[in-house]
């Protein structure tokens, strides 16, 4: 391979680099050919195993912020001379990565899923179109949506550290607003994603809703089993038009073509019809189970592995039963 | 204070439809494309609702609506989208496909924006969707916002609140379902937003009878606008295959689901 390689990471609050940052490192590797790691953050550990580390640290870069790490990114790219840069798809470097691709006059993608180091393939028309793609133009920038899962490497690198002129910063990160730790619903490294559709505020065979049993059930489930918590876009609508719904789903939950496309081990959907604009975020759900009481739903069309047809209140109300004894 | 709000929004196939790649000498589209009924893209059309909440709070605010898709289809979407907001609209006669190169697709929407008359930049947010569901790369508005030197810039926006010195506090998505808080100092700033807090409003005829006084014309003068290729090329662009054989289960109570289910959890 005739391309410099740099993979950019940047280190966590701890000055750690995190597991996304590690398996990018270890993608890089496995290309081959001229290999160097960027790292930004205040203080930053070179990772070992690889033969060169340029390194941009301080205090203003402790922050995710775009002015800074666009400036960052930029000196370490001219620096190393690389003509692909790798990136986890991190929310610092999807912010600021493809702007630091206009200004070396280069070309970016996200989210691609494999890349050879000539191809890289990356999803369109949110996860329903997969393309294989090649770029003439260089540098070309890579955000990575999954590595390959990080090996140790022994070796000291070489480091050398690159100077940054900042550009005035006008943007100052004040906080992190994280729901309390008995409220957090959204788990990325969870084993299992539980999602619930509308059908749980729906009324049920007596004639009448039950929302805040359907609360309570989904939120005892969460609690037995720390589950990630998903939710179709109708049931997080209706709690924006502010309908008595499930209170603890924002629209940070949704899943499907106008939300997340978590990765999860296995997946169980309750109440909710399987309906194709959802089911796409369900695209990397390696073990797909629903409940729900229509057997014809759209999970009995070669979405699910295994469609129960029951009452999901019944069902998680034993279930918690079960997984809590 | 008010605002000048520029809100890029391109328009993708309905989401309910059922999508299909073909090869075409200009590389990958969709098969009928141009009988797809079609939609605002839904994050930007969440942004464009921000932006008129935003602009009704600050007398003397504008909104333009800045479009690039084929004219004819977005003729048809727009009579919808000019119920729910007040906006000017910019039209860009373009092909709307999600294979066109985020880099070329800035490089138009910059120009359009820079060339808006009576542009003030000290009062501009340009807002947009974070990423789009056609080619959902969430790349454009960064380069965009290079192109028009705005070095402010925020993804995943679920929330703006204006404070009392001017300053902008935004909230961006942030990895874990948490959210970063950042204060900007003010205008220029590119927001890509993700769905925000807002719900769609509802439709209102009066806005859409005072916008269809400048939509026509704004479509009509809508300038074929090529798109540049760049040195991009696709080797395939497919439906994956991902049916599963399903198994639908009848006949279990709901108690032999849970047990079932809680040996597939635990295992």
């Amino acid at each position: 391979m005739d391309d410099k390689i740099l993979i950019l990471a940047h280190t966590e609050p701890n000055g750690s680099l995190g597991k996304a940052a590690l398996d990018a490192i270890e993608t890089g590797r496995a290309l081959g050919g001229s290999l160097a790691v960027g790292l930004v953050g205040e203080k930053a550990q070179p990772p070992r195993g690889v033969p060169f580390v340029y390194v941009v640290e301080g205090a203003e870069f402790a922050q995710s912020r775009y002015a800074s790490d666009a400036a960052a990114a930029e000196a370490l790219c001219r620096a190393s001379g690389a003509t692909l840069v790798l990136a986890a798809g991190t929310s610092r470097w999807t912010r600021a990565l493809p702007g630091v691709a206009q200004r070396l006059d280069g070309r970016i993608d996200s989210h691609v899923t494999a890349f050879d180091g000539e191809r890289a393939t990356r999803w369109f028309y949110r996860q329903r179109i997969e393309a294989v793609l090649t770029r003439g133009e260089r540098p070309w920038f890579l955000l990575l949506d999954a590595g390959l899962p990080y090996q140790p490497h022994e070796g000291e690198p070489r480091v050398e550290h690159v100077s940054v002129t900042l550009p005035p910063l006008r943007t100052r990160v004040t906080g992190i607003v994280a729901p309390k730790s008995e409220q957090q619903t959204i788990r990325p490294d969870a084993d299992l994603l539980f999602v619930a559709g509308a059908g749980w505020t729906k009324k049920q065979k007596d004639g009448q809703t039950h929302v805040e049993e359907a609360g309570n059930l989904v939120l005892g489930f969460l609690a037995a089993t720390r589950a990630s918590l998903g939710s179709s876009k109708s049931l997080v609508d209706l709690s924006g038009e502010g309908q008595s719904v499930l209170p603890f789903l924002s629209h940070l939950n949704q899943i499907g073509q106008t939300g997340a496309t978590p990765r999860h081990p296995k997946g169980l959907a309750t109440c909710c019809h399987g309906e194709e604009p959802h089911v796409v975020g369900w695209r990397f759900i390696q073990e797909r189970r629903a409940v729900n009481l229509d057997p014809n739903c759209g999970w009995a069309r070669g979405k699910a592995d295994i469609l129960y047809v029951a009452d999901a209140f019944e069902v998680v109300a034993k279930l918690n039963a079960l997984l809590s004894a | 204070m008010s605002y000048q709000i520029v809100v890029c929004a391109g328009i993708v196939p309905d989401p309910l439809q059922t999508l299909e790649p073909v090869s075409t000498p200009a590389g990958p589209a969709l098969k009928n494309e141009a009988m797809l009924p079609h939609v605002l893209d839904p994050w930007a059309a969440c942004s464009l609702h921000e932006a008129a909440h935003l602009a009704k709070q600050f007398a003397g605010s504008k909104v333009w609506l800045v479009s690039l898709a084929p004219k004819a289809k977005l003729q048809q979407v727009i009579m919808t989208v000019a119920q729910k907001a007040v906006f000017d609209l910019v039209a860009l006669d373009a092909p709307s496909s999600g294979f066109a190169d985020s880099a070329a697709v800035a490089a138009v929407l910059a120009d359009a924006i820079a060339s808006l008359p009576g542009l003030d930049r000290s009062k501009l947010l340009v807002f947009g969707g974070w990423e789009s569901a056609s080619r959902s790369s969430g790349t454009t508005l960064q380069i965009l916002g290079e192109r028009l030197g705005i070095l402010e810039q925020f993804q995943g926006v679920d929330q703006i609140k204006v404070l009392e010195n001017g300053a902008l506090e935004i909230l961006e998505r942030a990895e874990g379902g948490c959210h970063q808080v950042s204060v900007c100092d003010g205008p220029p700033a590119i927001l890509g937003w993700a769905t925000g807090n807002l719900p769609e409003p509802p439709n209102n005829p009066q806005v859409g009878m005072a916008n269809m006084r400048t939509l026509m014309p704004a479509l009509q003068r809508a300038k074929s606008t090529p798109l540049a290729a760049g040195n991009l090329a696709y080797q395939s662009a497919a439906v994956p295959k991902q049916q599963r054989d399903t198994r639908i289960v009848k006949n279990l109570s709901a108690e032999e689901v849970a047990r079932e289910l809680a040996a597939w959890i635990r295992g």
